[in-house]
């Protein structure tokens, strides 16, 4: 018999005699459900993952580091990039911060816009994640449907504060500007728009048969697991426990507003859809509330001190000019001391620790992205699960990177 | 009963409990601007933890975040810093423990909190703090390899200058 060149008479089966009965699968970076450069190390029996351990740090650009080398103001701009898809959220709670440390009181009028702002920016989060989310699983419509009405929202945004998606809207005693006239009339009838978009969204797949196989009964943890992870927002309360910080340990004025906070029981991957769509409804309730009550007079505090003075005045006033300098060049000194204000983003609970040690800058800046605490969770949800699961899983967590890697 | 007293309150409540594991628990007590903290001995964080997280009238039972600040003008010249959240009584505690560059190491608090574990590879992947009995204490945001605590402050803004992370690979154009 001839034996063929092309055959190495040596050759033996490579998986013959290995006693591994598991693979490694590699999920990432460049992976289009891992929304971002996640990677995941899978370990797969056949399709069933064994264990699953989570790789970050690819977007790992030091903002800690260099905000502590900033003035206060000069590192509100830091804030808008690290969750990209919350910056109003993440303005409002580093200059929250900073004010508790200075013992600011802001006008009422500032504290409803921020209100306001932080819960439109709360509904493109979650148009973003329902969009994407829907994507993840296959229906490819969700994402044209939210990033077509997310567009209405950055526009808002534009028009307040001259950025779509990185807005630096907030300032230390204030805002970067008050609102533009007839904003408030065209936010009604986007709000009034937005309901019926809603329902569209949900008649897309609440009840889509497709979506409830692929995502009832997916990733459950239990309340107490997810609590000692750490574990926060939409995630925790699809788990039934009704904790918001909105509601449990009110800032700015949200004890003035009336909403609820939407609870699941089943703590899988379909409550936290349901959880999320909810909360949409609930924001809608409270930026009516924010537009009916809006009260007139100053957006920024009379405090000089911290604030900066107006564009107009340098040009015309000395005084005015070297205030404008001294703020520019060597910031305010915040009293020495440290501070924590958690305020509910919409991925959960998010706080910027600031020690500060007199000086213009401060000494150490520390968030606390709720991302970051949320992704340790993952592990624990996917064991056992379908590989196709951990997609649905990761949609579900709403992770962030840029928020998780800083 | 108002706030403020209810505050005082737990915060009593707290100290005793801390005090019950161990007597020598608590070397400071902070009247922060946003919650109170309470300052403890390095070796016996695990016990104050333990004890904070397990009393039927506390129930810190959310360790929300883990992080430390440095001050090169202190000794010891490190905090790393526990934020704690009970939900039964909505109420939050800083717990400090300060951590000398000379012995650069802290006990782990993975076995009271699963969820320390991140935050705990983050401090010493930043500020080189070894967390002993930690489950596996690696670098987290940088690379492996790397050999720098970028968030120490005599660490400079701009880094160490080019770093090469693969020495063998010379001429990539």
């Amino acid at each position: 018999m001839r034996v063929s060149p092309f055959i190495n008479p040596e050759y033996t089966n490579p998986s013959a005699g290995l006693t591994d009965t598991t693979l490694t699968l590699n999920l990432g970076p460049q992976h289009p459900s891992t929304h971002g450069v996640l990677r995941l190390v899978l370990e797969l029996d056949g399709e069933t993952v064994v264990s699953c351990a989570p790789h970050i740090g690819y977007l790992h650009t030091g903002f800690e580091k260099n905000m502590e080398a900033k003035t206060y103001h000069k590192a509100i701009p830091y804030t808008d990039r690290m969750d990209y898809l919350s910056a109003m959220i993440y303005n409002v709670a580093y200059v929250l911060s900073v004010e508790k440390l200075c013992g600011i009181e802001i006008t009422r009028r500032c504290a409803y816009v921020r209100v306001l702002v932080t819960e439109l920016q709360r509904i493109a989060s979650h148009m973003v994640w329902y969009g994407t989310t829907g994507m993840d699983l296959g229906a490819s419509t969700t994402f044209l449907y939210a990033f077509r009405d997310r567009e209405d929202l950055l526009n808002f945004f534009e028009e307040l504060a001259g950025g779509r998606m990185t807005p630096s809207y907030s300032r230390v005693g204030g805002m970067a500007a008050d609102l533009t006239t007839g904003f408030e009339k065209r936010c009604r009838a986007f709000l009034d728009q937005l309901e019926p978009k809603i329902d569209d969204y949900e008649a897309l797949l609440t009840g889509n048969e497709i979506f409830k196989e692929r995502t009832q009964n997916v990733g459950y943890v239990s309340t107490e697991d997810l609590i000692a992870l750490g574990v926060t927002g939409p995630v925790l309360r699809a788990s039934g426990l009704k904790w918001d910080l909105r509601k449990n340990q009110p800032y700015l004025v949200y004890d003035e507003f009336e909403f609820d906070v939407p609870t699941a029981t089943a703590s899988d991957v379909y409550c936290r859809y349901l959880v999320r769509m909810a909360e949409m409804r609930q924001s809608i309730r409270i930026i009516r509330q924010v537009l009916d009550g809006m009260p007139e007079g100053d957006i920024n505090i009379s405090d000089t001190k911290f604030r900066r003075p107006s564009k107009d005045t340098i040009m015309v006033g000395m005084e005015e000019l070297i205030h404008h300098f001294k703020q520019m060049t060597s910031g305010f000194p915040v009293p020495p001391g440290e501070a924590y204000v958690p305020v509910e983003s919409s991925k959960g609970e998010l706080g910027f620790f600031i020690v500060s040690d007199g000086t213009g800058k401060p000494q150490r800046v520390r968030v606390r992205p709720p991302s970051f605490f949320n992704l340790q969770a993952l592990p624990l949800m996917a064991k056992g699960r379908m590989i196709a699961d951990v997609v649905a899983l990761i949609g579900s967590l709403d992770i962030v990177l840029g928020e998780i890697d800083r | 009963m108002n706030e403020t007293e209810q505050k005082v309150h737990w915060l009593d409540k707290a100290l005793e409990v801390v005090r019950n594991a161990d007597p020598e628990s608590v070397v400071r007590v902070e009247r922060g601007v946003d919650m109170p903290a309470i300052v403890v001995p390095r070796e016996l964080i695990v016990e104050v933890c333990t004890a904070l997280r397990d009393d039927a009238g506390l129930r810190f039972t959310m360790l929300s975040d883990l992080t430390a600040s440095d001050d090169l003008d202190r000794d010891p010249r490190f905090d790393v810093v526990y934020h704690l959240l009970s939900f039964d009584l909505n109420a939050r505690l800083r717990v400090k423990v300060g951590v000398p560059e000379s012995d650069c190491r802290c006990p782990s608090v993975t076995s009271v909190w699963p969820g320390a574990n991140w935050p705990e590879r983050e401090v010493w992947d930043m500020f080189g703090i070894r967390f002993t009995g930690h489950p596996n204490l690696e670098r987290i945001l940088t690379p492996e390899g790397w050999e720098y605590f970028a968030l120490r402050r005599d660490f400079p803004l701009q880094g160490p200058g080019m770093v090469r992370l693969y020495e063998d690979v010379t001429d990539v154009l």
